[in-house]
């Protein structure tokens, strides 16, 4: 606690300082290598793997089993429906899952028939889903017009609020490389993509741009009266301000991972495949990348779009005279 | 301790608080005992079981469909859920394109066809109606099964009581038209003749078969009925419209035969045909003239009101909208509620760690930041009683998830005023001034962050579908709970502490000891700023003001050779770290 407390004091005065801006060519090869990599495991790997919701199909879940032999649910489903293949997996404790083909309204009562006896359970016990291949797509659909409808709305309230669009600008930048990453590793995770996941990822968009409002809000305060001072460059004040709010940046990064990561396992462990699960996997990889992104990606991105404005070159040029004329001092006195 | 006007208005915020809290948990309370509420939240059908239809609406022909069709196509979704028996459905549109149908259980085959199937309008003529409303006649009184009416020739015409045989009337005088409502099928077949109830009066009937298919209807619409000399009366009047040629030549045969019959007996039944909707008849006009161009006014004792929806039954009910199934999900309750025991317990579990983390980090502050979720807890639950109350809100996991995921964006707000508070103490400031500086500037920020989150929600809940609604709902509702804490508990409760003697001295176990900030007081003298090199020797330890001093008195030579020590050390090296003291404060307002 000292240490961190210490850590977060030297973070402050800017004696400790990474170099977030600095370094920005190599944050940006990383990030850019990090979204190509994204982009192409998932499809090299086959691509993203889609639930049912996307595919369509009949899916029965059966619950409390006795015994949660796959091979059982397989050879009930054959031979109530010749010719249809089941996939059947154990998703959780003695839960099992059966997922077919779209079945008729009488190949469904078949097949539940055949896993009741099969697996000797009630008929409260097991359910039966059916899913339109269209349901996924519209869900989806509707999740992209969102997506764009909050990015063009967040775009202008952000360009208000900081009263410059290039924090904006520098903002969406960050957030396509969340969006990418989190979904390229949520595609090599290869967990089934549902509509669950994109909820979590349309909250990740949501947090991603929080994030990086925070930070940005402070970048705004340390560079307000940039021009009345020879202190630091504007770049330089931008890093200070990452700086400063790191310690706050992982604070609130633990704090928003442990309830996830606590549904993330508990729900993995315990429940299998579900909507938390798939919930929580996109929220845990998406909050620690929008972090990353905020810190690596959307600041230094926007010092970049803003120093080579006349006058911050101007400024910079000033600090640098008044830095040379010290040290020229120094070496008279010394 | 001077009551100073901070304090007050800090006790005063901390008391409307307190008194929002109290309204809430009496409104509830209230509505407990009046049995309209309960102290659980209404579960949604993921956690409660059932089963969830998407159902896309198609209209035979015709491309999209309008917000005001579906709208009626929910209304005639609703009328056939509801009559088949099911209670507590719910059935509402989603994103202006789809139906969705949530029922308890598990629909029967012939639900399931029902609710596909098109509106199914049509007008029949009557052939046999009772005088007011009428129940089932009473086993005993019913006619004996050798008198019953055997027809004595093929029927003639629709309204022909040779239609009549003894299976339409055993069925005739088994229907109940008032209260307890028996069961209809609403889908029959229309060469056939059909016993029938008119809903809203209770009036029993038995038609003839269909004469005219509900596809004839042209358009309908409602205004003020013209008088003999062309001024308007006051008598409201639905007219009607067929299509030509068949429609409208089709009407013509059957007003000008019911109208004779009107001709003869004003009061015969048989002078009248049925509006039929789904097999229950809506409205039963006498044919007052015989219409030859497929033009006609209804007029009868309607409101505006009633006026408005006929003519939108007749307009809309004419439509051949079915719809498909896109989706038939059946969730069992104890999947559900196994998943909201362990959404719940993982919830439990990370706020648990939440609690220690903040502790850890913040030490006595911390149970500022545990106060705080609880209230912020305490204030989303008691808005979503209150909602469950007032608008059927639901509550299904991907909420439980939102609740779950916001705790972390909740205790956010904190941890961004806390740091603010951190670095003015840093600045050198007395706590008092600290908490109240670091607040007009978390202030701003928590504003402008919260703002993204509650856009998002708002664009997530007016935007998406289904489960996404919930859980942006849910989302946008903790944002708001936490905007409330942030500003009614959390500040001024730091306002009271920070008068306090533990905190206001900076006790080590405070999280707001100025010592382990590293806190040089902020005015030493013209110009004369903390320096990172000073900072680094104040925070060595227990002779830190000492250090402190020692490092003020080093030439600018010995600084500078001090923090290139420091870089060689393997610190990353640092632009910001070369500032030296003699420069102007980095603090600007």
């Amino acid at each position: 606690m000292k240490s961190f407390a210490t850590f977060g004091n030297e973070l402050y005065t800017g004696e400790r300082s990474y170099e977030f801006i600095g370094k920005r060519k190599l944050w940006f090869s990383i990030a850019g290598i990090a979204v190509l990599l994204s982009i192409l495991v998932p499809l090299l790997g086959g691509g993203f793997n889609f639930g049912i919701e996307f595919r369509g199909g009949s899916q029965f879940t059966i619950s409390q089993v006795k015994q949660t032999d796959v091979t059982i649910g397989e050879q009930a489903v054959s031979a109530a429906v010749p010719g249809t293949v089941a996939v059947v997996t154990n998703i959780a404790g003695d839960t099992m899952q059966v997922q077919t083909d779209r079945l008729s309204d009488d190949q469904t009562l078949k097949v539940k028939d055949g896993l009741k006896s099969a697996y000797g359970v009630t008929e409260e016990q097991i359910t039966s889903t059916f899913v339109g291949p269209t349901w996924g797509q519209d869900v989806s659909r509707q999740a992209i017009i969102g997506f764009f409808v909050f990015v063009l709305l967040a775009t202008i309230l952000m360009a208000l609020y900081f009263r410059t669009w290039r924090m904006s600008a520098a903002a969406m930048v960050g957030l396509f490389v969340v969006m990418v990453v989190t979904a390229g590793v949520y595609g090599a995770s290869n967990f089934e993509v549902t509509p669950s996941a994109i909820i979590g990822f349309l909250t990740i968009l949501s947090y991603a741009l929080y994030d990086t409002v925070v930070v940005f809000d402070k970048i705004r305060e340390n560079t307000a009266d940039i021009g009345k001072s020879t202190r630091r460059t504007f770049s330089e004040e931008v890093n200070l301000a990452v700086n400063q709010t790191l310690v706050r940046s992982i604070n609130t990064t633990v704090v928003a991972v442990l309830p996830v990561a606590s549904i993330l396992f508990i729900g993995a462990m315990l429940l299998g495949a579900g909507t938390l699960r798939d919930l929580s996997l996109a929220l845990f990889i998406g909050v620690i990348v929008s972090t990353f992104s905020t810190i690596f990606v959307a600041a230094p991105m926007y010092a970049m779009l803003r120093e080579r404005e006349p006058e911050l070159v101007k400024q910079a040029k000033a600090v640098r005279q008044r830095r040379a004329a010290e040290s020229a001092a120094t070496v008279e006195v010394g | 301790m001077a009551r100073t006007g901070p304090t007050s208005t800090a006790r005063r915020t901390l008391l409307w608080l307190a008194a929002i809290i109290i309204a809430c948990t009496l409104a509830v309370a209230g509505g407990v005992l009046a049995g309209a509420a309960s102290w659980e939240p209404k579960l949604g059908l993921d956690l409660e079981g059932g089963t969830q239809m998407i159902l896309a609406p198609t209209i035979e022909g015709a491309g999209s469909i309008t917000g005001e069709q579906l709208d009626q196509a929910v209304s005639i979704i609703r009328q056939r859920v509801d009559g088949s028996g099911v209670s507590e459905s719910q059935i509402s549109t989603e994103g202006g394109r789809n139906v969705v149908v949530s029922l308890p259980g598990k629909p029967t085959d012939q639900q399931r066809e029902l609710i596909k199937a098109s509106a199914n309008m049509n007008f029949r003529p009557v052939i046999a109606a009772t005088q007011g409303p009428a129940g089932a006649v009473p086993e005993a009184e019913r006619t004996p099964k050798d008198k019953l009416p055997v027809p004595t020739a093929k029927p003639l015409n629709a309204s022909d009581p040779n239609w009549v045989d003894a299976a339409v009337m055993k069925d005739f005088e088994a229907v109940s038209c008032i209260p307890p409502l028996t069961d209809r099928p609403t889908t029959s077949d229309p060469t056939k003749p059909l016993v029938s109830c008119q809903p809203d009066s209770g009036v029993k009937y038995i038609l003839g078969p269909v004469e005219i298919p509900g596809k004839w209807i042209s358009t309908a619409s409602y205004g003020l009925q013209p008088g003999a000399q062309g001024a308007t009366t006051n008598e409201w009047s639905v007219q009607l419209t067929l299509t030509k040629p068949e429609g409208a030549q089709a009407f013509k045969d059957v007003t000008q035969r019911l109208h004779t019959k009107y001709l003869a007996d004003p009061n015969d039944p048989q002078s009248r045909f049925a509006i039929v909707l789904d097999d229950s008849v809506i409205s039963a006009p006498a044919s007052l003239a015989a219409i030859t161009d497929g033009q006609s006014s209804i007029t009868g004792n309607f409101t505006e009101a009633s006026a408005k929806s006929l003519a939108d039954q007749l307009k809309f009910g004419s439509l051949p909208i079915s719809f498909e199934i896109q989706s038939e999900i059946q969730i069992s309750a104890t999947l559900g509620l196994q998943q909201l025991e362990m959404g719940v317990l993982a919830g439990l579990i990370g706020l648990g760690l939440v609690v220690i983390y903040s502790l850890f980090q913040y030490r006595a502050l911390g149970f500022v930041t545990i106060f705080s979720l609880v209230i912020a807890g305490i204030l989303t639950y008691l808005a979503i009683i209150l909602l469950g109350w007032a608008e059927n809100y639901r509550l299904s996991l991907a909420g439980v998830a939102g609740i779950i995921v916001a705790i972390g964006q909740t205790a956010d707000s904190f941890i961004v005023y806390f740091e603010r508070v951190r670095d003015e103490l840093r600045d050198g400031r007395g706590l008092v001034a600290a908490v109240e500086n670091g607040w007009d500037r978390a202030k701003r920020t928590i504003l402008a962050s919260k703002a993204v989150n509650i856009l998002a929600s708002l664009v997530l809940y007016f935007v998406s579908v289904g489960s996404v609604k919930g859980f942006a709902f849910t989302l946008g509702l903790t944002a708001v709970a936490d905007l409330i804490v942030v500003f009614m508990f959390t500040h001024p409760t730091l306002q009271l502490l920070a008068r306090t003697k533990f905190f206001g001295e900076g006790h080590a176990f405070s999280g707001l000891d100025p010592v382990q900030l590293g806190a040089v007081p902020l005015y030493r003298g013209a110009g004369r700023f903390r320096t990172p090199e000073e900072s680094m020797e104040v925070a060595k330890g227990k002779n830190a003001r000492a250090a402190g001093e020692a490092g003020r008195r080093q030439t600018i030579a010995e600084r500078r050779l001090a923090a290139k020590e420091h870089e060689m050390a393997g610190s990353s090296g640092a632009g910001a770290a070369k500032s030296t003291p003699s420069d102007d404060s980095k603090e600007s307002k």
